[in-house]
């Protein structure tokens, strides 16, 4: 599967990457603050490190919960962030019911934990300007995140 | 209001001794859906939960939440406890339900 957003491979760029493994439910939160840590030294506004580190956090948790493994990768240019999870896993068979806030195919374990609410893709949505998401059933997906960057005065 | 005034005010637990105890309380969430909390939480705020695994530390960490409050005298692993207070986020609990614990919390806070 391609890399949807090519134009972040050509500019001057600051990336963190990280391997999720199958139910490492703590890499969501350690990938997550990391990013917010990298993202404030940076000096992004609150607003953008708070929605950026959502995007990380719920984009990891989808990772660990319904796939196999995959990996996340935070790529910083000046007047974007993006985030991207590539996974090897079961795929996403309807990605209009996934979108739907409260839909889930979550197991009754991951739930009792407080994940799998069915609010994963709406935060993300939610939280980004742009989402992409190419899914293959029993292969894989790809999701892509992008935050644009207001300039600072 | 500080956490610790708040501790002092309701007779919370501490289970992380000092841990933020001298911190401003700048609101509150009940939630036990880490998606909702991640969302809609305020940071700076106390979260009332029966969540009780590791992996809610990962979210009080990620928004800035000043401590965790466990109703109905549940109890915690002590492995929870330690983590916790390595990544300076208070766990407190409570012997009365979530319902009662924010009614309280909310006329506190309100009172200032």
């Amino acid at each position: 599967m391609n890399h949807p957003d090519k134009e972040a491979d050509s500019k001057p760029q600051f990336k963190l990457e990280f391997k999720i493994g199958e139910k490492d439910f703590s890499v969501a939160g350690e990938a997550a603050s990391k990013v917010k840590k990298t993202l404030q030294q940076l000096g992004l506004r609150p607003e953008e490190v708070r929605n950026i580190a959502i995007i990380v956090y719920e984009a990891v948790m989808n990772v660990i919960i319904h796939a196999t493994h995959g990996e996340l990768e935070v790529i910083i240019v000046p007047e974007k962030v993006v985030v991207l999870t590539e996974d090897t896993g079961m795929g996403i068979p309807d990605l209009e019911m996934a979108m739907k806030e409260g839909y889930s195919t979550a197991t009754h374990e991951v739930r009792e934990m407080g994940f799998g609410a069915g609010m994963g893709l709406p935060n993300i949505k939610q939280c980004s300007h742009k989402l992409n998401i190419k899914s293959q059933v029993g292969v894989g997906t790809v999701l892509e995140a992008i935050v644009y960057l207001s300039s600072k005065d | 209001m500080t956490l610790g005034e708040l501790v002092n005010l309701l007779g919370f637990e501490t289970l992380t001794g000092e841990v933020n105890l001298d911190k401003e309380i700048k609101s509150g969430y009940v939630s036990d859906l880490l998606s909702d909390v991640i969302a809609n939480i305020e940071e700076g705020s106390v979260w009332i939960t029966i969540q009780r695994h590791v992996n809610v530390l990962g979210v009080a960490k990620l928004r800035d939440i000043l401590a965790i409050i466990i109703p109905r005298k549940l109890e915690l692993e002590q492995e929870v406890i330690e983590r916790a207070k390595s990544e300076n986020i208070a766990i407190l609990r409570d012997y009365r339900p979530a319902f009662e614990i924010s009614g309280l919390i909310y006329n506190a806070l309100k009172r200032g």
